[in-house]
């Protein structure tokens, strides 16, 4: 039992550090869209992975990065789409907030509440459109040093 | 009691809409009036075609005969597509677009909305997940349908004439024949009948908003469930099929 969670503490490890394709400074543990790691009864890896957006093309592009990533580390690896619990951004940890808003994205905040700027921090900015560059932003725009930026939407 | 076959073709249906709808929006890509539009139509056709692919691997599955998403999607024949006739009713303006867009929103959110329940676990969890992505089409949708209606002399024209060409198109959303009977009967799927009240509800209220006049929902104009299409699908298809006949098997 004490190297079958080894196992699975590693597989977890690779699996975290993996980066997201669309925001390559935050990595897939960060946004919440790894969930877990599960050692099958055959030895093999399975991460189990929540896509944020059914559409979003950066799915089968995670899904291939986790298992390389896996297999480069010597585990035998696949990957689960897991959809229910559907995935909210309530998961992304407090580091990817934080990494997000270093990266120029505002990280989603509660609905009727609006974004501060991640250039200039300013709390006066306004919503360009409700869509933006991919599927899980909107556009923004900061009224204080009017710069447009990308807000990660709330889902 | 519904069958393998029977919750298959359900879910075929569903798919249906969502692809054809999906690749309707998707003509925007590069042509929308405005560049925040482009953006926005072309994410509103990623999520639908994301809902279709979810929902073609669960059909294909249940149907069991080895056949995949793509193959679902790709070859089959007009008279195999079971989707609402309004999906494929071409984009003709933004007007239309966009009223099409509202009304399937409302219809689907509420569909989804009733498919949380569904005794089909993995129906329930595309659910979950479609319901999340629909509110945002519902709520840029119905904006656009207030600000249009209720904005210059022309923009209110073009709405008018909208509604008036997609209203015989609204009852079929909600027509409940034996499959779609069997289906509710199992808890499957949700009763298409059902919904209507809640959809009449939303339109009117959104349509009142928007300065618009509120027909009634009449069910003139139908066919797609049973694979009888308009002229229009014709063409939709040759763009949509275009690689796979051009290029059978391919993939990337």
């Amino acid at each position: 039992m004490v190297s079958s969670q080894t196992t699975e503490q590693r597989a977890l490890a690779v699996a975290a550090a993996v980066p997201d394709p669309e925001i390559p400074a935050l990595t897939i543990a960060d946004l919440g869209i790894l969930r877990a790691v599960e050692i099958a009864e055959d030895g093999g890896v399975i991460a189990h992975l929540s896509p944020t957006y059914m559409g979003c093309p950066a799915v089968l592009a995670i899904e291939l990065a986790v298992t390389t990533a896996l297999q480069e580390a010597g585990f035998q690896a696949r990957t689960e789409r897991i959809l229910s619990p559907p995935w909210t951004t309530d998961w992304i940890t407090e580091e990817g907030r934080r990494k997000m808003a270093a990266y120029g994205i505002a990280p989603p905040v509660p609905e009727g509440r609006v974004p501060d700027c991640p250039q200039c921090g300013s709390a006066s900015t306004e919503k360009l459109s409700e869509f933006g560059s991919t599927a899980c932003k909107a556009l923004w725009r900061c009224t204080a040093c009017l710069e447009p930026f990308d807000y990660f939407k709330c889902l | 009691m519904a069958s393998a076959e029977d919750i298959f073709c359900g879910l075929l249906r569903l798919a249906d809409d969502h692809l054809i709808l999906g690749q309707r929006v998707s003509e925007w890509s590069g042509h929308a009036p405005q560049l925040e539009e482009d953006l926005a139509l072309s994410n509103i056709a990623l999520d639908l075609i994301g809902s279709a692919r979810a929902l073609y691997q669960l059909a294909g599955e249940t149907e069991g005969k080895g056949r995949d998403e793509d193959q679902l999607a790709f070859l089959r024949d007009e008279r195999a597509y079971h989707n609402l006739l309004l999906a494929e009713y071409p984009n003709t303006d933004f007007a239309h677009t966009i009223l099409r867009q509202f009304y399937f929103s409302s219809f689907q959110q509420l569909y989804w909305q009733a498919a949380l329940e569904s005794t089909l676990p993995e129906l329930a969890a595309i659910a979950a997940k479609s319901l999340k992505e629909v509110a945002y089409h519902h709520r840029h949708a119905a904006d656009w349908v207030i600000r249009l209606g209720d904005g210059t002399e022309l923009s209110h024209q073009r709405m008018l004439a909208a509604e008036a060409n997609l209203a015989p198109y609204l009852g079929e959303m909600f027509e409940k024949d034996a499959l779609a009977g069997r289906l509710a009967d199992a808890a499957i799927l949700p009763d298409p009948a059902e919904l209507q009240a809640a959809f009449a509800a939303d339109r009117a209220n959104i349509l009142t908003r928007a300065s618009l006049p509120v027909a009634d929902i009449e069910s003139r104009l139908s066919g797609g469930r049973s694979g009888r299409h308009t002229e229009a699908m014709g063409h939709l298809l040759a763009e949509l099929q275009y690689m796979q006949h051009r290029f059978p098997g391919q993939q990337w």
